[in-house]
């Protein structure tokens, strides 16, 4: 029996009549049209389909589009959205945090989700952090630069406040 | 050549991010499964849960009727389709039939047996669990050696599961036995190993019944091969077959292949009128697509007392599955060809066997028979230095030829283009802290602790490569077109999935007509776009396609500066390239790249009998292989208690000649290095002795992860080859192949006090604490092991005395 939910991805909101056992990976994919969160595993070992649930880092493939009903997803196509960059997509530019690219999205939602709740990580803390996605092809070393990359950067706002702060002191 | 090494290079060397990640990290490139056509249809293969069974009926109607369903087939179905090929061409090869789907008996776990075609994803799931197969089950052939020995047969037609046997003498190697000191013995096994691209493979076909044509979409590392096998395996003129590649998620060798799925989804694209889409699941992935390595390889070293290698002989038994794939046979035999490694061995005596078993088909895996030599000859020296007591760096400086010594000419019958081995080795132990590790590991042995250190220097071969030596050509293609508005579009029959070169071309298209990287747009891929190529595998990308390219840039600019010496009324020896300019020498003459590049589309002005446009297109046949080479130096330490492996330290002194762009460059090295360490230590592809996968999922099979590893320290020596103008070789493959035994070697060497020789990968904490805890139990374990390899020896190829020997320096 189909249910009908609706999802907000990326800010839009997505209503559909779904089978209830649709993976919210497959939503996202068939019926959202974001193919910017790949599969690549279905036993949730590879993260490659990690999406930000509510602001946290889930693999999509084990959600069921019908548990995320009234939630807010964003995808790797919406973290920045509008041709600009998210800081840690910058980060994996520059310092070559990728080279398929396939793992790539669910690395840098996973990498959201630790520099949400820490700001500066430390090189162990960021390799635990993505114990949950596989990447074959860079070695991950690329990948903890990429995200030390970005955390730098997104601190640099905090930090010209705080200096503003006390400047204003 | 000459003009480009006078020219100073703007982009070359740089470390520049590339030009295909924006679309990559925004999620909005394509790969396979993210196409879409209108009408398009999904479909899904029923496979074998059987390693070895007679199909005695199938019953396919209930997943007709089955709600969405529009098709489903088997192998009867497939009549006017032919076996799925196999280029390799050894003499007393034995090539069974490989039907796309099953033909009444299937031979290994996840063989296609029908296709179940519907409207969408999960109708065809579905209906393919209702696809009913009665299977008479048989004994299964698992273990190579007692497959060679009797029992099933993967193929009963040929009496026999030897496949086929492939030899490689030179030298006297009698007289190097009987002449040596000492002679070390070993059997070594290189496991099964599973790519694991992430991405895993796909085909989405398209048929055009008007016009006749067939647009093949496919997750490959070879797309003119494909099209080329495609149209041979469909009965299609080639020229209305057309093969593109969308982004592809690794390949690792797993898609330098033709796989049945890539003619089955095309002949029901053909069959049904509408698109066909085909998803590869990670299961199918682990079951159904090549797998690397696996190989048990029984080896013997001669040497003199001081350490000088004499002569080597091997036996080494490779198990290829129950079908070959495209380059399955060859694979083994590229192991025969780089065994002697970075050493002057006189002799060499190696005899290849190939093996059937009701497994999945090996074939390449990154690094494809060259990982398996160079961990054959990096185990066995440290093994030679044990019972030599010498110290495993003096063992391999003794025997290294000699920088002067290159080109070198090896018993294999290769030539190494250049190399300086002695200068990456002293590079990597300084960097290392040899001495330092050596005292810390007395230290540490004293204290129970259990620190080991690798060394591993390899040679790899690279840029394959001459056409003499490869099974479909080994040349590669270069199309550089100026167009009208002064952009450049590069074609290359390489066909990148990963490796950077969209962004390592453009840096060097962009140096050579004196324009920015912004401006090259490097096309590969697609077969209608770009003109016949042989694909990207075998370390080759730049060293071959990246030649072809630098070449056809050659044809080009010479071109332009004829008509822009005709424009400036200068000698075109004059004209050079620079700053967006094309400028004459030794005048102030100057015009914007875009004007001449302007008057050769516009052709109102040009000198006489030259051809308008701006294009140029070659075919580079390479005069020899590239061989890189390096060291790799490692700490470890073995936990006592629970026996796990940590790799504390990890150095990479690597020479793949000159350099494009440093950073790819680190990417290819690190990505190399932490598969190879997969190898060492955690990843094996399993098959229980009934020939059920028993890693079939990642649960079960264990990819590195992040925090397993540390960081690595790299650095470069370049010794460019004389093979190309550029002086490229080639560095995809060197982590992986450089890498493993230096871990292996590490732990062996942690454990050496216990009178561990030798143990076999992946060193899981069970294994190793196995190991060690049979080895406090029983000293003198180690003497067992060479026993056991001159039993097999003598057996397998007549080789009685070797061992006698053994261990008596």
């Amino acid at each position: 029996m189909k249910k009908n939910i609706s999802i907000r991805v990326n800010g839009v909101d997505r209503s559909a009549e779904v089978e209830p056992r649709l993976l919210l990976a497959h939503f996202l994919r068939e019926v959202a049209g974001l193919t910017g969160t790949h599969i690549g595993c279905e036993t949730s070992l590879c993260g490659a389909c990690t999406v930000l649930l509510d602001g946290r880092a889930v693999k999509s493939c084990t959600v069921l589009a019908v548990q995320a009903d009234g939630s807010s997803v964003t995808t790797i196509e919406g973290l920045a959205g509008g041709g600009s960059l998210h800081a840690i997509q910058q980060g994996f530019w520059e310092e070559h945090g990728l080279q398929c690219g396939f793992c790539t999205p669910g690395m840098i939602l996973c990498s959201h989700d630790l520099l949400s709740h820490n700001a500066s990580p430390s090189e162990s803390q960021i390799r635990e952090a993505i114990g949950g996605n596989l990447c074959r092809c860079t070695g991950y070393e690329h990948i903890v630069n990429a995200v030390q990359s970005a955390a730098r950067k997104m601190a640099k706002p905090a930090v010209k406040q705080r200096n503003a702060k006390r400047r204003k002191k | 050549m000459a003009a480009a090494k006078a020219k100073p290079s703007k982009w070359v060397g740089r470390r520049m991010p590339r030009k295909e990640d924006p679309r990559l990290i925004q999620g909005i490139s394509h790969y396979t499964d993210d196409l879409r056509l209108t009408g398009m249809l999904h479909c899904v293969f029923v496979r074998s849960p059987h390693a070895n069974a007679k199909i005695q009926s199938m019953e396919t109607a209930a997943a007709r009727a089955s709600e969405g369903v529009v098709a489903v087939i088997t192998g009867k179905d497939l009549t006017d389709v032919n076996s799925v090929p196999c280029a390799g061409a050894l003499p007393d090869l034995k090539v069974p039939p490989h039907p796309p789907l099953a033909k009444g008996h299937v031979r290994y776990v996840g063989e296609p047996v029908a296709a179940v075609v519907a409207e969408d994803f999960y109708a065809a799931r579905d209906a393919a669990e209702l696809v009913a197969v009665d299977y008479e089950s048989l004994p299964a052939a698992v273990d190579m050696e007692k497959a060679l020995e009797g029992g099933a047969l993967v193929h009963p037609q040929f009496g026999t599961n030897l496949a086929f046997t492939h030899g490689l003498k030179n030298g006297d190697i009698t007289g190097a036995f009987q002449r040596a000191d000492v002679v070390v013995g070993e059997r070594l096994v290189n496991q099964r190993l599973a790519p694991v691209a992430m991405e895993t493979r796909g085909v989405l076909a398209q048929y055009l019944p008007g016009e006749g044509t067939m647009t093949v979409w496919s997750s490959t590392q070879i797309p003119h091969l494909l099209k080329t096998q495609i149209s041979l395996m469909l009965g299609m003129p080639e020229t209305l077959v057309r093969v593109v590649t969308p982004e592809v998620g690794g390949g690792f060798g797993s898609k330098l292949n033709v796989y049945g799925e890539e003619a089955v989804v095309p002949w029901l694209a053909r069959k049904l009128g509408r698109p066909v889409k085909w998803a590869e699941t990670r299961r199918e992935n682990m079951a159904a697509t090549i797998h690397g390595r696996d190989q048990i390889n029984y080896v013997e070293l001669a040497l003199k007392r001081d350490g000088t290698l004499l002569g080597l002989r091997a036996l080494l038994l490779a198990d290829l599955g129950a079908y070959h794939q495209l380059l399955t046979p060859i694979i083994p035999t590229l192991t025969a060809l780089l065994i002697t490694g970075c050493y002057k061995i006189p002799a060499v005596d190696v005899e290849v066997v190939g093996v059937f078993t009701n497994k999945m088909s090996t074939d390449a895996y990154r690094g494809a028979g060259r990982p398996e030599a160079t961990y054959i000859i990096e185990r066995m020296v440290d093994v030679a230095a044990g019972a030599l007591k010498m110290d495993p760096t003096e063992i391999r400086r003794k025997n290294f030829p000699k920088a002067s010594q290159f080109p070198f000419n090896t018993s294999t019958g290769i030539i190494y283009d250049s190399g300086n081995y002695q200068e990456t080795l002293k590079r990597a132990l300084h960097m290392a802290g040899y001495d330092k590790l050596r005292a810390r590991q007395k230290a540490g042995w004293k204290q129970g602790k259990y620190y080991g250190i690798g060394v591993s220097t390899y040679v790899e071969i690279c840029a394959m490569g001459p056409s003499t030596a490869m099974p479909a050509g080994g040349w590669e293609s270069g199309t550089v077109r100026v167009e009208p508005t002064g952009k450049v579009t590069v074609l290359t029959g390489a066909s990148p999935h990963g490796q950077g070169q969209e962004t390592s071309f453009a840096q060097i298209v962009a140096d050579e007509f004196g324009i920015e990287p912004a401006d090259v747009t490097v096309v590969h891929g697609d077969t209608a776009a770009v003109p016949y190529g042989i694909g990207t595998f075998g370390s080759r990308a730049t060293a071959v396609g990246g030649t072809a390219m630098y070449f056809a840039t050659q044809k080009v600019k010479t071109k332009m500066a004829t008509l822009a010496a005709h424009l400036m009324g200068v000698k075109p020896a004059q004209v050079i390239f620079g700053g967006g300019r094309v400028s004459a020498k030794g005048s102030k003459k100057s015009l914007a790249f875009g004007e001449v590049v302007g008057a050769a589309y516009v052709a109102k002005n040009l000198p006489p009998g030259f051809e308008p446009g701006l294009e140029g297109t070659h075919f580079f046949e390479p005069s020899n292989f590239t061989f890189p080479f390096g060291a790799h130096v490692c700490s470890v330490e073995v936990d006592a208690e629970t026996g796990e492996v940590k790799v504390d330290k990890y150095v990479a002194v690597d020479d793949c000649g000159n350099v494009i762009n440093p950073l790819l460059v680190e990417g290819q090295i690190h990505g190399g290095i932490v598969q190879a360490i997969g190898q060492a230590l955690y990843e094996e592809v399993l098959y229980n002795e009934d020939g059920q996968l028993v890693t079939g999922t990642l649960m079960d099979y264990a990819v590195p992860k992040a925090a397993q590893l540390p960081r690595f320290e790299l650095a470069r020596t370049v010794t460019p080859s004389p093979v190309n103008p550029m002086g490229v070789k080639g560095v995809g493959e060197a982590g992986t192949i450089g890498c493993t035994p230096c871990i292996v070697n590490a732990v062996c060497d942690a454990l050496s006090p216990l009178g561990i020789q030798n143990l076999d990968m992946p060193l899981k904490p069970e294994r190793v604490w196995r190991a060690m805890q049979a080895a406090q139990s029983k000293p003198g374990m180690d003497k067992i092991a060479p026993a056991k390899v001159a039993a097999r020896k003598a057996q397998r190829a007549g080789m009685k005395n070797g061992a006698k020997k053994r261990r008596r320096a």
